[in-house]
């Protein structure tokens, strides 16, 4: 064996090792690593009273009540991810892209009536990025009500990919 | 070999012309061959940029619902992979380095480090101020974001260990080491988006399927890409030369300061 094949071999190994002690230790972390935690999950994995966590999911369709409390504007809207959906509290100003349909992250607790008190309400666009004509199209044609969640597949009303005949 | 005679200008032809990869090591091939590359990959970077800047922020569509702010986009998507692809440079000069003794490879590495710390800030800027007006914060310790802050560090260690011996040669193993420890961050960056909830969004251009992104959209991201790309090499090619162009003229310091030296005690 050359010097040279040994010192790849070495560094293959020390490779592996390094890849397999982080590997370990991120699957190890990975609720911590989770940015938030879904409304199902919480049905089974309650944090607890008082606890703060962050709440992800989608607005619900038709859920928002928006009132004003004091001279500070207030919202109520239930956070879903289509199995479960949880009832949010909050006051304070929202972010431009919260809307029905839209994916939010709130910090918040639970109270005890199991409904959600937020302090941050934080919105989470998707990875679709279409212009204001096509949106309206999808919308005016009913392949895509913006309201009940995330976009039709890209294939759809992306002419990169070829339209299927007669379609 | 030690590093001052490794890069004096050679007396005359190699022996046999090198052997395959040390074919590329000789400091003398390296100048005359990205001497005659360099200007064109500036050339490709400057217009090429040009051109996805104009199209992108003038010309091309806005998303829907983000407005003008999706066409930060432009920078930021680029950016982020010229952080990703130098890192990925970075540890290819350190396998190159430690496993083939490459000597060119060291002063790559040591260049590399700069203008990739440079992209990646670029890339968290640049989301920072993206993420304020859209997702309603600056900043959040969700896995994307954490894993790219630590890239940046990573970064900022390769170049400080490079320079933090006397002995040069020892600052480029630390470096290499550090650089191949740190690759492990590359996956994580990746697939962060996909193993784990985050705030930011998933790619939209993968390998397998359609982007989701429309083609209006996407098309400015291509030259802008190519143009910074291009940028990359030319600076990361330039600072390579200028490296290698130092070590030379210290060499031959050296060399005339030796035989001065000599030649006065003959004198003596």
């Amino acid at each position: 064996m050359t010097r040279k094949k040994r010192r790849l071999l070495v560094l293959l190994v020390c490779g592996l090792g390094v890849g397999t002690a982080a590997g370990l230790s991120l699957w190890a972390l990975s609720s911590d690593v989770a940015f938030f935690t879904s409304p199902s999950q919480l049905a089974h994995d309650h944090p607890g009273p008082g606890r703060s966590f962050r709440l992800g999911g989608l607005v619900e369709a038709g859920s928002v009540q928006r009132t004003n409390e004091g001279g500070k504007p207030t919202a109520s809207f239930r956070v879903t991810d289509g199995n479960t959906a949880v009832v949010v509290h909050y006051s304070g100003i929202l972010p431009d892209l919260f809307r029905e349909g839209q994916g939010v992250v709130s910090l918040g607790t639970l109270a005890p009536d199991g409904s959600f008190t937020a302090q941050e309400v934080l919105a989470k666009h998707d990875e679709t990025y279409m212009p204001k004509e096509v949106a309206e199209a999808l919308k005016k044609s009913g392949h895509w009500n913006p309201e009940q969640g995330a976009p039709p597949p890209a294939s759809t009303w992306n002419t990169l990919t070829v339209k299927k005949t007669g379609g | 070999m030690d590093a001052s005679t490794e890069f004096a200008p050679p007396p005359g032809p190699l022996p046999g012309g090198g052997r395959n990869l040390h074919r590329f090591a000789n400091p003398g091939r390296f100048l005359r061959l990205s001497g005659r590359v360099l200007p064109w990959v500036s050339a490709i970077a400057l217009i090429a940029t040009a051109i996805g800047l104009v199209w992108g922020l003038g010309f091309a569509p806005a998303d829907w619902q983000q407005g003008d702010s999706s066409r930060i986009m432009y920078i930021h998507v680029p950016a982020a992979m010229l952080s990703y692809m130098g890192y990925g440079s970075l540890a290819l000069c350190a396998v190159l380095s430690l496993v083939w003794r490459h000597p060119l490879a060291d002063l790559a590495a040591a260049e590399i480090g700069p203008v990739g710390a440079a992209a990646t800030a670029l890339c968290l800027a640049t989301g920072s101020l993206w993420g304020k007006p859209m997702w309603g914060a600056w900043w959040v310790w969700d896995a994307r974001l954490t894993s790219v802050l630590v890239l940046f560090f990573l970064y900022l260690g390769q170049i400080a260990l490079v320079r933090a011996f006397d002995d040069p040669q020892r600052g480029y193993r630390a470096g290499a080491i550090l650089a191949l420890v740190g690759a492990v961050d590359l996956p994580i960056i990746k697939y962060s988006v996909d193993w784990w909830n985050t705030l930011h969004q998933g790619s939209s251009i993968t390998l397998t399927g359609a982007p989701t992104m429309y083609v209006g959209i996407l098309y400015p991201l291509i030259p802008m890409t190519i143009g910074m790309v291009a940028g990359f090499i030319a600076i990361t090619l330039a600072r390579t030369r200028a490296a290698v162009m130092e070590r030379r003229i210290r060499a031959l310091l050296q060399a005339r300061a030796r035989t001065e030296a000599v030649g006065q005690e003959a004198a003596i």
